[in-house]
């Protein structure tokens, strides 16, 4: 009996530590989406659950190896016990209700995270390797950057060029893969301004590390300007409009603008030089070329360069007069 | 006695011309085709194929079959080979379970070493933001590496302890197919060179799950480790269908299923899942390999133009998923039953107590292994799956929960009360239910789908997984080696570097375990090479590093420990713990044929308690002779 007492004392208090500890306040980062509040609401519960079960199980086996301990010379073996099925009862039912009224409640909130609410907004996020774009249907305007407004509900609707990406902000909790060749979607409405990142989940190659994109979450005032904003800078000069395709497209991921060696041959100095070509040969890196290495990006690779880094969909998601600007805008940073 | 006598020298030789005729022969092919000569995916893929088949021609895996082909007689024959040192017969193709058993078993630590190695590479590389020494691909590979090779050394770890241990302990002389069991062994070792090789040809990225589409685009050392897993899960398949046999049909008098040690029912349950589930791997991973090299498209959603000329249909990316988790998900209870198996059987030896409920205990096993087969789903939330399937999934998942809760309230019930030694065998037992626990219970957030929403492909994951694997599989595995290492060797190891050894580890693995988990929490991904300072987690990053090390160190003073205690240890005696079990009543090391005549069983495995009480007693013709 005493054993007993001094048992379920231990366990008490270091339930109540551990919970302490694993309360969502202390080990989850700032909560800023109204569907991610359903995860830490779920955090909470665990704490306790879980640090009752850590207890029960660490107090009464590190308990049983001190207090149980055979003295030296000790020889006689201990208490007669096979089990007890009444025990081994109470502790599968009681786990089972446990598990059971869990799953009952994640099915709930798991439903309520789908909720539609009337005046959601939909934002289209399209992932390539390794680039974000995020289109905003319903005001005409494109960004590489995640701008949204505060308090307002988001349908993400998820495309990918390449392979599987997930779309991820810790802040905002709920994460989704975007599958090529499928839809997917996502229901999230920021409850905190302030600047975040998207961070790609799903391993998706080479630069994986490095898929980021920023998200600001702003007051509505400010999202309003914003969008004014980018719609003034769809009336641009080729050069300009190529080089925001070239950021929103991802293509300054592996191409730099400025010299630095990367994944692909930089765009500073590139037009009208002469580069060696994996294989032999050389080129005078001209509108053909950069033209036909667009849309064929293994047809003639600039020593020192691998094949199959570059996507091969641009022929599809690119117009001509993209491919224009985009030349256009190339040819400015050359020589 | 020439170097060539060796199985495992003619068996690599073997391997070395297999793959450069498998090469030739494709190339041969593609000529008289009129197709460019160049060495293709394709025939890489007949090179490595034709290379393991040369291994195991050179091994002498075959040479039996092939004898009774011609209706050759080939008699078992044990006890070293003629002509040639003992020692030898590690190097070859060897019927004895025992050999096999411990054939196993270095394999086993070789590749943990091996993958402990890659892991030590890329986590002092992840101890600060920032690239420090690798770069992205090269990271890639040796993470994706680690994985892969971990999992091939826990299946033979898993086989080390099946092949040693179920024969003896069910009282048979060896297990039901030897030359099966001698085959399911050396085909491991072509394939772990496969699948080591594929670092070496352009490397891979994908993670040991190897998601299409991504592994469809992989470097060719994809194609490596598609094929040297499909030769892993065969040797797991003819493994498992042995072990089931053997258990079903050689059982010693008197030895009823629910009078056999715990830790069979544990090997019974793992072959089970192994023996009807790994086949799914190997499909998915067949299906990416045709995939690359011949175009098919299964899984890849854009059309490759030989599947537009045939009006084929584009491919479903999640069907691999679909395929992949089916076995993937029920390959942890393969790693981690056996583990669970050696904790239930070492605690009634070391609190000299019954097993507490040996009924539950072994049909939570069974359970386990049943029910498994229906989570898969749960490591698809996140992906686009249909949404209703998930809270199936869900529930499915959490039910795994009960029967795993029975194993860990069955062994505190067994200590409670007991007299309990802490040797090092029980240290690290107890240790590997601390650490499994940890593995537990950071599992149902991760099971109610919402909140994994959040926790997916985060390093709370890894976390997670490790404990499982840590608390399921290491530990345990470690425990298993000292408790029957006196067995083995007829010697004791040496208990000061054993208790060293588990106080070194086991807090760095608690240590490692709560920093994963922590900053995943915080927004640390899975599988990147360079993290965002920002996130505040450079001293969790230290830690585990730090603590990865310490587990290294500890590792290393555990080989130590076995080399020089096979030499210098005192020697153990038949029986040093004082176990019930068959192969604790006969000589260490064990006798050639282990038993003289099959033992009686007259009595339940753990009645350390019941006085008076015998489990295995001398066969009436053995007692006779005496």
């Amino acid at each position: 009996m005493k054993h007993f007492i001094v048992v379920v004392v231990l366990i008490a208090i270091v339930t109540a530590a551990v919970g302490f500890v694993l309360l969502p306040q202390n080990i989850l980062p700032t909560l800023a989406s109204e569907e991610g509040a359903y995860v830490d609401q779920l955090f909470s519960g665990y704490a306790f659950l879980i640090a009752f079960f850590f207890a029960l199980i660490v107090v009464i086996m590190l308990y049983s190896a001190v207090v149980f301990r055979r003295k030296k010379g000790d020889d006689k073996p201990g208490a007669n016990v096979h089990g007890n099925s009444v025990l081994e009862v109470i502790w599968t039912i009681v786990p089972l209700g446990i598990v059971l009224v869990l799953s009952g409640i994640g099915a709930v909130y798991l439903n309520s995270t789908l909720e539609s609410e009337p005046d959601e907004m939909v934002v289209e996020v399209t992932a390539a390797q390794w680039s974000w774009r995020f289109d905003y249907p319903e005001y005409g305007v494109s960004s590489s950057e995640l701008i949204l407004p505060n308090g307002r509900q988001v349908l993400f609707e998820f495309e990918s060029l390449d392979v599987i990406h997930s779309f991820w902000v810790p802040e905002f909790r709920l994460k989704q893969d975007i599958v090529p060749g499928i839809t997917t979607s996502l229901r999230l409405k920021p409850t905190l301004s302030g600047e975040y990142t998207v961070r790609c989940a799903e391993l998706c190659g080479l630069n994986h590390d490095y898929m980021l994109a920023p998200v600001t979450v702003m007051e509505p005032a400010d999202f309003e300007s914003w969008v004014t904003a980018q719609t003034v800078l769809e009336a641009l000069l080729p050069e300009e409009r190529g080089q925001q395709l070239a950021q929103l497209n991802g293509c300054i991921g592996c191409h730099s603008a400025d010299g630095s060696p990367s994944v692909g041959p930089t765009w500073l100095g590139l037009f009208g030089s002469e580069k060696l070509l994996e294989g032999g040969g050389s080129i005078r890196v001209d509108e053909l070329y950069l033209l036909k290495s667009i849309l064929d990006p293994n047809a003639q690779i600039v020593e020192g360069f691998l094949p199959d880094l570059m996507p091969r969909v641009y022929e599809d998601t690119f117009s001509e007069a993209e491919i224009e600007d985009l030349i256009a805008y190339i040819r400015g940073l050359g020589n | 006695m020439t170097i060539l006598s060796l199985g495992i020298v003619r068996g690599l030789a073997g391997q070395v011309i297999g793959t450069a005729l498998g090469i030739l022969l494709a190339v041969i092919v593609r000529i008289e085709m009129g197709l460019s000569v160049e060495v293709t995916e394709g025939a890489v893929i007949v090179g490595i194929l034709l290379g393991a088949v040369g291994f195991m021609i050179g091994v002498g895996a075959l040479k039996d079959w092939f004898k009774w082909m011609v209706r050759i007689e080939t008699p078992l024959r044990h006890g070293p080979p003629e002509g040639k040192p003992a020692w030898t017969r590690y190097f070859g193709v060897d019927y004895s379970h025992k050999i096999i058993g411990i054939q196993y078993g270095v394999t086993s630590i070789a590749l943990l070493f091996l993958a402990g190695m890659l892991a030590l590479t890329f986590r002092l590389e992840l101890t600060n933001s920032g690239l420090q020494f690798l770069d992205n691909h090269t990271y890639n590979t040796i993470m994706s590496t680690h994985g892969i090779v971990m999992i091939a050394a826990m299946l033979v770890g898993i086989g080390a302890m099946a092949n040693y241990l179920t024969p003896l302990m069910i009282g048979a002389s060896d297990m039901v197919f030897p030359r099966l069991n001698a085959f399911a062994f050396w085909i491991n070792v072509p394939a772990a060179i496969i699948v080591a090789a594929s670092m070496y040809v352009g490397g891979w990225d994908t993670g040991w799950t190897a998601y299409a589409p991504l592994s469809i685009n992989a470097p060719l050392g994809m194609q490596f480790v598609l094929l040297g897993v499909f030769l892993v899960g065969l040797s797991s398949i003819l493994g498992s269908v042995n072990v089931i046999v053997t258990v079903l049909h050689l059982r010693a008098p008197g030895m009823s299923l629910f009078r056999m040690p715990i830790f069979v029912w544990s090997v019974l349950a793992t072959s089970i899942i192994a023996l009807t589930a790994t086949q799914l791997i190997g499909l998915s991973f067949l299906m990416v390999s045709a995939e690359r090299a011949l175009g098919m498209t299964f899984f890849s959603p854009v059309l490759t133009p030989g599947a537009v000329a045939i009006g084929s249909p584009a491919g479903q990316v999640l069907l691999f998923q679909n395929l992949f988790w089916f076995y993937s998900h029920p390959a942890v209870y393969v790693f981690i039953l056996p583990g669970l198996g050696v904790i239930s059987e070492l605690l009634p030896v070391f609190a000299r107590k019954p097993l507490f409920g040996y009924k539950w205990v072994a049909l939570s096993s069974i359970a386990i292994a049943l029910m498994g087969f229906l989570v898969w789903g749960h490591h698809m939330f996140t992906s686009g799956m249909f949404e209703g399937l998930r809270i199936p999934f869900m529930v499915t998942t959490m039910l795994i929960a009960v029967p795993t809760g029975v194993k860990f309230f069955s062994w505190v019930g067994t200590l409670w009360g007991g007299k309990i030694s802490l040797q090092t065998p029980m240290l690290f037992t107890l240790g590997a239910i601390s650490i499994f626990l940890i593995g537990g219970l950071t599992g149902p957030p991760n099971g109610v789908a919402v909140t994994d929403l959040f926790l997916h492909d985060t390093y709370y994951i890894v976390g997670h997984f490790h404990a499982t694997m840590f608390g399921g599989f290491i530990f345990p595995f470690i425990a298993a080696i000292y408790y029957w290492y006196p067995k083995i060797t007829g010697r004791m190891y040496d208990e000061t570097l054993g208790k060293i050894h588990f106080w070194l580890m086991l807090p760095a693995f608690w240590l490692q375990s709560l920093a994963m988990a922590r900053i995943g929490l915080l927004g640390m991904r899975r599988r990147i090479a360079d993290w965002d300072a920002t996130l505040g987690i450079e001293l969790g990053q230290l830690l585990i590093t730090i603590a990865g090390f310490a587990i290294g160190l500890s590792m290393l003073i555990f080989l130590a420990n076995l080399i020089i205690s096979a030499v210098r240890g005192r020697v153990a005696g038949s029986n040093p713990w004082q176990s019930r079990s068959p192969e604790f009543q006969i000589p260490s090391p064990i006798p050639e044929h282990s038993y003289a005549q099959p033992p009686v069983i007259t009595g339940e495995p753990y009645d350390y308690t019941v006085p008076g009480s015998v489990y295995v007693s001398p066969s009436p013709a053995s007692s006779a002779a005496d």
